[in-house]
């Protein structure tokens, strides 16, 4: 397993990219930046499981918070909203 | 076309189902009996698992705090049978209220609370909670506090969500079974939260 | 837009939640049931992963993906994985039709 590159507190951007096949980052969120929460531990890539593939080695998953505020223009819930989303290490610039 | 009666022709959907059922089944990769067996666990499967583990943080808060840091191994502790489940649970507190959604598909710990709702599935849900929570949680008669804030949680990857409520007032005394039964499918999800029953009133003869 | 897939509709416009509820059919929780077991999740040979069950999922037009249920998204994309897999066959799977479809007309 690749040794994660970030630690709770770090702060990360994720890669805004389109690209095709099975993808788990929601679009939403690409090219927004936020903090690692937490690292959740390495799981096998799902865009390679999806094609058969084994998706190995497992890769750093994160859980990363974004102020709501910083995601959606015209967010109009409270200042300290956030959300939280899993995000795969090869995602994070 | 004849008057059938209350016979209702397969749609191309439930052809599917007999067909591929019938396949795997004569080719031996799956049983009538396993998928009997399966089907009784998920029709049974209601959130009563995931009721049992909030009663359980309320009155203990060593099982809270593992809980909160290894929500799977915490399932587990109970007997819960929860394979592969990787669990996060999520504590409401006076200044922060969580709510999950999945906006890729459905994921949902479905060993602790059964099969999702339709709603958490659908289109609205999925689309809007992520980016109008307070407006969707009013929607389903939650007002959150301006002064507290909504952590959204998207279970887009190998992680699946439980909220932990927050334990009502007027309850003190009361049995590990009794707090479990005021925990609702809603409130594990994020969109309600726990309330005592209202007391019937007494009619005035 | 192709870039953004019908599926991943985190943040897009739509209406209010609509809150009804009902028991699933024998033939949805035999969906379920046959998912379970092919991914493995409660023991048996792992015959596909829930990765193939999504993409599957994610590939279907969009306008079927809006019009079809929730279980009938999922035995369309079973039945597809199974035939990637090589489970089963095209052929296979049309001649089952048909002698499924001539029965239930009896």
């Amino acid at each position: 397993m690749p040794d994660a590159r970030f630690r709770p507190g770090d702060a990360v951007r994720v890669r805004k990219s389109a690209p095709l096949g099975h993808i788990r980052t929601p679009f939403y969120i690409r090219g927004h930046s936020g903090v690692v929460e937490r690292v959740c531990g390495a799981f096998p890539n799902p865009e390679e499981l999806a094609q058969q593939r084994d998706g190995l080695p497992a890769q750093p998953l994160y859980r990363v918070r974004f102020r709501q505020q910083d995601v959606w223009p015209d967010y109009r819930g409270s200042a300290a909203d956030v959300i939280e989303v899993e995000i795969f290490q090869q995602w994070i610039e | 076309m004849k008057d059938l009666g209350a016979y209702r022709p397969l749609d191309y959907f439930q052809l599917m189902e007999v067909s591929l059922r019938e396949l795997l089944v004569e080719k031996g990769v799956v049983t009538e009996d396993a998928i009997k067996g399966a089907m009784a666990t998920m029709r049974a499967r209601g959130p009563e698992r995931g009721a049992a583990m909030v009663a359980r943080a309320w009155l203990d808060p060593a099982y809270k705090a593992r809980m909160v840091a290894n929500g799977s191994q915490a399932a587990e502790e109970l007997g819960f049978e929860v394979p592969g489940l990787k669990l996060i649970v999520v504590e409401n507190t006076p200044k922060a209220h969580n709510v999950v959604v999945c906006t890729l598909c459905s994921c949902y710990p479905r060993m602790l609370l059964g099969i999702p709702p339709e709603w958490y599935k659908s289109r609205p849900y999925r689309s809007r909670v992520v980016r109008e929570p307070r407006k969707v949680l009013g929607e389903f008669g939650l007002k959150v506090p301006a002064k507290v804030r909504i952590r959204v949680h998207d279970s887009n990857a190998d992680m699946r969500y439980m909220v932990l409520p927050m334990r009502p007032a007027g309850t003190d005394g009361w049995s590990e079974e009794r707090l479990a039964s005021l925990v609702t499918r809603d409130s594990l999800i994020g969109v309600a939260v726990p309330v005592l029953p209202k007391k019937p009133k007494t009619r005035k003869s | 837009m192709i870039e953004r897939g019908h599926h991943d509709m985190g943040g897009q416009p739509a209406g209010k939640v609509k809150r009804t509820e009902h028991a699933y059919d024998d033939w949805q929780l035999r969906v379920d049931a046959m998912m379970m077991l092919l991914v493995g999740v409660v023991g048996g040979r792992k015959r596909m992963t829930v990765d193939e069950l999504r993409k599957n999922i994610e590939s279907l037009p969009p306008a079927d993906y809006d019009k079809m249920g929730y279980y009938d998204r999922w035995v369309i994309s079973l039945t597809q994985t199974m035939i990637q897999r090589g489970v089963i066959t095209t052929d296979e799977l049309a001649r089952k039709l048909a002698e499924v479809e001539k029965r239930a007309r009896r």
